[in-house]
Order: structure tokens, then sequence, then C-alpha cells
């Protein structure tokens, strides 16, 4: 789960990570109050959306006054940012944060992820600050340092001062650095954070180590015990179809293309999507319906890929196992019945139960194109979608 | 002969009485898996389905019935620990079903686990399967069949169409090994390549990986180097973009890195054929191996 820079600039003053004062805004009158209560003499108005790339975008403005922040939170609030994280639409700003201006000396990298590798979490730090972290590991790797830290010891203080060292921190920037990593550290743990990343992290004027962006995801899986990360959750940030997945438990990631998919397992999922691409379509989107999905479950599925309009044909590709393929085959039903089938549809159906769910199907009625395996369904979603797009004038190209 | 799970596997159940647990045991009994104990803490003394004694600590169930082997269908809150209970208890071989467990869970647990003698497969997978002989997990027995082919899989379903198709063309398994779709989990790859090399009973191997972290990679240039069997591979994910988690929690591109493309560059360079398409699991298998 991903949060808003304010909300992680919350939990880094609340676990004593330095960064600027700032309030967040929903409106271009709680910016200005939120710039009346800040020191000056310089102010940043900050567009908060979840994708990087925000001041590149337009979407981060420096201010010297208290009517220029008026009038660039009049600017930033409810324009269509866009950015390399957002895609070509852009993302509706709907929520700013007011921050204190930095002196800014020196503008350094922080990150902590796990290394999947060794199972452990690792603290990356660069003096390329401010630049995109990949594109210094392919270009410049040695300008990262790196620490792994053990689970069971946590991170030590030597760690910490070969990172302040590596950074090029002097006096008393090297014990401050130690003091912020280690509460970012606390953080990481307390949280369940899946990333942290401040970039940058800046040494200031009278060398103060300060977090002048702040990016935190969390475990999704660890959400159960984390109530007061979950009432961040920004549901505008996210697609509408995927928060209605959400609902019912359901993998759904939506992707641009025109053929749908409705399958049981990640790695099927994912496979399907690839078969599609390779006899020449796009997936419309990735949707695991998971093992134990019951018969609403799946018509909610497939009523979600109905709602995308971009959808020319649906590709179902069931390998039941715990699931069981009539169960699948009444969802579909259902669901085709509740909703009009408009589209073409391809079902492929093997394992558990998979004559009970054929029969299902073809008594039904409904116009399901068969598929005897996952090759043979791949290639007939791919011409249906062809098909229905030449017979309804619609191109994937002309609605995207 | 087979890897890992047989005839004489005598398997412990942790989270016997749950929906899940419950459904599984009785499919592995089914198939004629030898199971030995049930343990859900405060049921002790009772009996699962009249057959199967309950404890509350599987170190009571170990010292009862000498199981030796464990599958984990507890909720993930609780999952970790669970597994933890089962190393402790000294049981060689934990196999943990439960998707959804805390990635910081899985940290502790494996440090828990270091230097004990305990091989554990998953979380997050479908289990193990040696046909004929011994199941533990999900998958469908019915679609197994015993012989030759090791399949080795970060993905349940994959596995399965993995294991049909070669079904289907008559050739059967010697064992299936789901490890499982986090990104902390106990047996990878190479470890699972590593056991079908050194077991006379497997003759050839499909391996089925997918987009996130760098196990595939590693996977290929031990193959190179150790394997003398042959091996196809698998990826899923090719289609999948950057940043967004498919479905599985370790499925994620980040940073650049963990993409289908250099895990399939990684497989061509070492000498391992990918299958083209999903469909193609076991015939790409069959055009550099034949069972004899």
């Amino acid at each position: 789960m991903k949060i808003h820079e304010y909300q992680a600039k919350e939990l880094f003053h609340q676990y004593g990570v330095p960064a600027p004062v700032g309030y967040p805004a929903f409106t271009v009158a709680e910016a200005d109050a939120a710039a009346a209560r800040l020191p000056g003499p310089i102010y940043v108005v900050k567009a908060q959306i979840h994708a990087g790339g925000r001041g590149l975008g337009g979407g981060v403005k420096v201010c010297k006054t208290l009517d220029d922040v008026h009038a660039k939170a009049q600017q930033i609030l409810g324009m269509q940012l866009r950015t390399h994280q957002t895609g070509p639409e852009g993302q509706k700003v709907r929520r700013l944060y007011i921050e204190s201006g930095v002196d800014i000396k020196r503008e350094l990298y922080l990150g902590m992820l796990l290394d999947r590798d060794n199972g452990k979490i690792v603290v990356m730090a660069s003096t390329e600050g401010g630049m995109n972290i990949e594109d210094v590991a392919r270009d410049t790797p040695e300008r990262i340092a790196k620490v792994r830290i053990e689970p069971a010891s946590g991170l030590q203080a030597f760690q910490s001062r070969q990172l302040a060292f590596a950074l090029g921190l002097e006096g008393k920037a090297v014990g401050a650095f130690a003091k912020l990593l280690s509460n970012l550290y606390r953080l990481y743990i307390e949280k369940d954070c899946s990333l942290v990343e401040i970039n940058p992290l800046v040494v200031t004027g009278a060398n103060e180590v300060i977090a002048l962006d702040g990016k935190v995801n969390f475990d999704d899986n660890a959400l159960f015990r984390q109530p007061e990360i979950v009432a961040y959750r920004d549901l505008d940030e996210e697609d509408p179809r995927e928060i209605e997945a959400s609902k019912y438990d359901l993998n759904y990631v939506h992707l641009d293309g025109n053929v749908g998919c409705l399958v049981n397992g990640a790695g099927l999922a994912m496979a399907t999507m690839d078969i599609l691409k390779h006899y020449g379509s796009e997936p419309a989107n990735f949707l695991d319906v998971g093992g134990g999905a019951t018969a609403e479950k799946v018509s909610a599925a497939f009523q979600i890929i109905l709602s995308d309009h971009r959808v020319h044909a649906i590709f179902i590709n069931i390998f039941g196992g715990i699931m069981k393929c009539d169960t699948i085959a009444d969802g579909v039903v259902t669901a085709a019945r509740q909703v009009g089938l408009d589209r073409p549809l391809v079902v492929r159906l093997e394992g558990t139960n998979v004559d009970l769910g054929r029969k299902i199907l073809a008594d039904s009625g409904l116009p399901i194109i068969s598929a005897t395996d996952m090759k043979d369904g791949a290639q007939k979603a791919v011409e249906a979608a062809r098909k229905y797009a030449a017979t309804h004038g619609k191109s994937v190209a002309a609605s995207v | 002969m087979a890897v890992l799970v047989d005839k004489n596997t005598r398997l412990l159940v942790s989270g016997i009485t749950g929906n899940t647990g419950a459904f599984h045991t009785r499919g592995a009994m089914a198939y004629g898996t030898n199971v030995v104990a049930g343990v859900v803490p405060g049921k002790g003394g009772t009996m699962f389905d009249d057959i199967v004694p309950i404890f509350n600590t599987v170190r009571e169930a170990v010292e009862a019935t000498g199981a030796n082997a464990s599958s984990i269908y507890v909720p993930p809150p609780f999952a970790a620990d669970s597994i933890m209970e089962s190393a402790e208890a000294g049981i060689p071989l934990i196999v943990a079903i439960t998707e959804g467990i805390p990635v910081l869970d899985m940290i502790r647990a494996k440090v828990f686990l270091q230097g004990r003698p305990v091989r554990l497969i998953g979380p997050n997978c479908p289990g193990v399967i040696t046909p004929g002989q011994c199941k533990i997990g999900i998958m469908p027995g019915h679609i197994h069949k015993p012989g030759h082919v090791g399949v080795v899989s970060r993905s349940g379903t994959l596995t399965y169409e993995a294991v049909g198709q070669l079904t289907a063309l008559g050739v059967g398994q010697s064992t299936c090994i789901g490890i499982g779709g986090d990104p902390v989990k106990g047996t990878d790859f190479i470890d699972a390549l590593q056991l079908f090399q050194n077991d006379p009973d497997t003759h050839a191997v499909i391996m089925i990986g997918e987009i996130g972290g760098s196990a595939e990679e590693e996977a290929a240039e031990w193959i190179k180097a150790n394997m003398t069997k042959p091996v196809t591979a698998f990826i899923a994910g090719l289609t999948a973009p950057a940043g967004r988690r498919m479905g599985h929690a370790g499925a994620i591109i980040s940073g650049g890195k963990g993409t289908g493309q250099s895990k399939i560059a990684a497989f061509e360079r070492n000498g391992v054929h990918v299958s083209p398409t999903p469909g193609d699991l076991a015939s790409t298998l069959l055009q550099v191996w034949q069972p004899n």
C-alpha cells in the first residue's frame, strides 16, 4: 500500500526523523491558512499524488510570499498532473502539502527495502540525491553504499557510520544521520514497511540532515495489524475497478489491452496475459480469482471485466484444483445473464469437475466459444477480439 | 525414490480443523497420504474425522506419533509462529501453504530456522506431491502420474498446467515442488534442482518461474555449472507492467530488476530451453528429452 508524502512525513515526525514543518491542505483556503502558520520566508507548495516525478510535472512550486502560495495552490489544486509514473492521462491533484523551505547545501539519497536474495533489509545511500536511483545503480553503481541489517541484532552503529562517511557527512551531521537512520529502521519494522525512500535527503547550511521528500510503502500482507496505516489509504489514487475487485478479494490489475482475462492463480493469470500477447493481442487486465472463489466472486470478476469498454473479448482460463470448474461455470452463467453478454466469451476449463462445468456452460444457451486447451483458447480470444473490433468500428488505439 | 516425500512420510497438519486445513487434509488422506496428527491449540485430546488425533502443541504430536513432515494451514497472522513451532519440534520437512504472511514475520522465521536440520517449502505454495505415494498440499491429485519428470515452480496453477500437459502425453512425474510466490521463502529453485539432480528417479526437470527477484537468473547459471539432467524453463509475466504486484507478493518488477526478459535471457545464455508459451511446457521438455 502507498501513502502520500505528507502522511509519510507525519510518520517521520512521529518517529524522530527530521523533516521540514508542513501542513496538508485540501482547499486553497486551507493552503493559505497552512502557509500563515509557517515561519517563512520560503514556502513550498507540493501536489500530493502517489506517483513520483511531481516536480518535473509542475506539481511542486517554491514561493516567497503568501500571495504566491495562494496563486500556486489555486494553480495546482485540481490540475491533471502528468509524470513519468502517471501515464499520459495524468492524476488529478486533490491534496496539497504546504511546507517550509529549506536551505539546501547537499542532496543525498537514502532508501530501505527488502533484499530478496538474502531475506534481509538493505539500506542504500548515495551522494546522488534527487536523481532516479535506478539510473544511478545502472550508470554509477559505485556511488551507492549498502548495508544489510541482521534481523536478530538490528541496525548497528558502525553500519550507520559506514553510510555516513560514504555520504561524506562531517561533524555533527554524522551523529544526526545515525540517529535518523536508527529511527527510520524502527519505523520500517514497527509499521511493516516494504519501502522507505528519502530522495532527496538534504544537508542544510547549518549542517542538519533533513528528509526533504518521503516515500513509504507498506506490506499489504501486514495491514491487518496496522490500522493507523490503513486509515491513510486514499481511494482517489486507485483505479475504481481495482477498488471494486478488492471488495471481493480479487486480485485485479487494470492494463491497456483489449482482451479481458479471468483466471485462477497468479502464475496462470500472468501466463495467460503473455500467451494473448504471443498470439497478437494485448491483455486488458490481470485477474486472479484465487483458489477458493465462489460463484458470487466469479460473477463480480466478470462484471468488472465487462465494465471496461476497451475489452473486445473475454478469455476465461481455468485449471481447477481447489477451484471447481462447475463453480466457475455457475458464476459465469449468472453474471452473463445479469449484465448481458455483449462481447465474445472464450472459455477454457480444465481440472476438478471439468465435465460438470462444461455441461453447465453448454446447457446455458449462451453464445460461449469453448476451447480445448490454453493455446486454443488464446488464439480464439485474439481472433474474437479482432472480429469484434472490426464489426464495432472500435480499435484499442482509438480509445486509449 | 523421488524427493522430499514418499510412502514413509508421516504428516502432521497444523491448523487441521480450519476450513482450508480440514478440506485439504481430507484430500491428502483420500490420495493415500499417511496423516498421523493434527495440531490445534486448545483442541488437544480430540480427534479429526474420528481418525487423526489432535494435539495442543507440535512437540507433543511429534513425541506421540513420530511425525516427520508438517503442513501449515494456519491463518497468516499466526503462520510464521507455526512454522517455527514445527522447526523447534525437530520436524525435518515443513510445507507452508498459507498465503499472506507478513514479510517481516518470514524474515524472523527464516532466522529461527537457520542452523536447524529443517527444510521449509513455501509459504504461499501449493505444496509437494510424489505421485502415487504422498500428497502434501492443495494440488489436484488426480492429474498426476508416477514417472520421472521433476517439476519445480513458483506458481500453483502453472504447476498443474505442466503436470496436466505431461500426463496427457503419458509422461509421469517423480516429485512436483511448489516453492511459492512470496519474496521471502524457504526452498528456492537451486535447492530444488539440487534435490532433483541427486535423485536417481528424476530424469528431467521442468522449472517454472515468474517476474520478480533474481532466483531464476541464479538457477540458470547453477544449471549450466551443475546439472547433468535436461532442464527446460518457463517464465510468467513478460507482459506485466513494472511496479505492480501481480497477485503473488513476490511477482513484482521493481527498480528495473526481475523482468521476464532478463530471466529468459539468462536461461538462453546458459543453454536452458524456454517454452515459448505456457501451452508448451511439456512439449518443450520432450524436444530435449525422451522418456525411455
